[in-house]
C-alpha cells in the first residue's frame, strides 16, 4: 500500500491496490451511492399527490441523515428563506455530481479489471488515472471520509480516542478504513499538486 | 432565434437612485469556509489553488484561517457569484455558507 503517484513520462496519476483494497474503496463508493439516492431529492410526503407530480425542483429543507446534511450544509445560516431557494436549485445537481463522482471510482476499478466477486488470492489493481479523472476520486474521496465521520462521530484531535478502542471493536475498524481512505487522499492531493 | 427589437435605452440611469440603493448594490457578498474535523489542510489548499485560482501562499494562509479560527472569508462578491462559489464548495465536500459583508 504506497498511495498514488505521478508517473512522470505519462503525467498519470497511478495507484496500485490489492484486491481486497479495491474491493474496499468500490463497497465504500457503492454506499455512498445508493444513501445519495435513497433519501432522495424528492418532493415531501405531506405534498398533495397533484402538487407533488407536478414538482420538478429540487428539496427545501436540510435532509434528515446527519450525512446527508453535512454533504448538502445550509448555505444561509440564519435566512430559512433564502437556504430553502439556495437548496431548491443546487442539491439535486450537487447530489448528482456527487454520486457520478463515486460511480467513476466503481468503473475505473472494474475497468481495471476488479471482478465483481473476489475469488482469487494475490489479485492486484493497476489503477491509472488522467488528471480530470484524478480529480473526481479526490472529491469522492471526500465525501466517503465525510459520511464515515459522520457515522463514527469523528471530531477535531481525538486520535487517542480511537487508538485506544480494543481491536476488534467495530468502530475502531471502520476508523481504520476512514483513516487508509485519509492516507490514500493525501497521496491523490501530493500527486496532483506536484 | 430572433434578433432583439431595438429598444430605448435610458442613458445614465445611476443618477436617478437614490443613496440607500446605492449602498445596497456595492454592498458586497462573502464566501465563507468553516472548519471541519474531516477535510485534509493539503485537500483545503489544494481547493482554494484549484477553484479560485489563488497562488500557494494565499490559498495556505486562508486555510490556516479556517484551522486556527474556525473560519475564513474565502471570496468577495455579488451575491450570484458567491451562491456559485458556494455550490462549488459543497461539490468538494468543504462546508462553507454565504452572507452580506459586515
Amino acid at each position: 500500500m504506497s498511495g498514488f503517484t505521478r508517473h512522470r513520462r505519462s503525467q498519470r496519476v497511478i495507484a496500485n491496490f490489492t484486491g481486497f483494497e479495491a474491493d474496499l474503496l468500490r463497497s465504500l463508493a457503492s454506499q455512498l451511492v445508493e444513501l445519495l439516492r435513497n433519501e432522495s431529492a424528492v418532493p415531501r410526503e405531506d405534498q398533495d399527490p397533484f402538487e407533488a407530480m407536478m414538482d420538478f425542483s429540487g428539496p427545501t429543507s436540510e435532509p434528515e441523515d446527519p450525512v446527508l446534511a453535512r454533504l448538502f450544509p445550509t448555505a444561509y445560516p440564519g435566512d430559512e428563506e433564502a437556504a430553502s431557494e439556495f437548496r431548491r436549485f443546487t442539491e439535486g445537481a450537487l447530489r448528482d455530481g456527487k454520486a457520478a463522482a463515486a460511480c467513476t471510482i466503481i468503473d475505473t476499478l472494474e475497468e481495471a479489471g476488479l471482478p465483481e466477486q473476489l475469488a482469487e488470492d494475490g489479485l492486484m489493481i493497476d489503477v491509472e488515472l488522467d488528471e480530470p479523472t484524478a480529480e473526481t476520486w479526490l472529491r469522492s474521496f471526500t465525501d466517503v471520509r465525510l459520511a464515515l465521520a459522520s457515522r463514527l462521530g469523528v471530531e477535531e484531535d481525538d486520535d487517542d480516542y480511537w487508538l485506544s478502542l480494543p481491536d476488534d471493536d467495530p468502530r475502531a475498524q471502520a476508523h481504520d478504513i476512514y483513516a487508509w481512505v485519509g492516507y490514500l487522499q493525501e497521496t491523490l492531493v501530493d500527486a496532483l499538486s506536484g | 432565434m430572433s434578433a432583439p427589437s431595438p429598444v430605448e435605452v435610458e442613458p445614465d440611469t445611476e443618477k436617478d437612485l437614490v443613496p440607500d440603493e446605492v449602498t445596497v448594490l456595492a454592498t458586497p457578498w462573502v464566501t465563507i469556509v468553516w472548519n471541519d474535523p474531516v477535510n485534509l489542510m493539503s485537500y483545503v489548499t489544494y481547493v482554494f489553488q484549484k477553484y479560485f485560482g489563488y497562488d500557494k501562499v494565499k490559498a495556505e494562509k486562508l486555510m490556516m484561517e479556517v484551522h486556527e479560527d474556525g473560519r475564513s472569508v474565502v471570496s468577495t462578491g455579488s451575491r450570484e457569484e458567491m451562491e456559485r462559489d458556494v455550490q462549488a464548495m459543497h461539490e468538494y465536500g468543504l462546508w462553507a455558507t454565504l452572507s452580506k459583508s459586515e
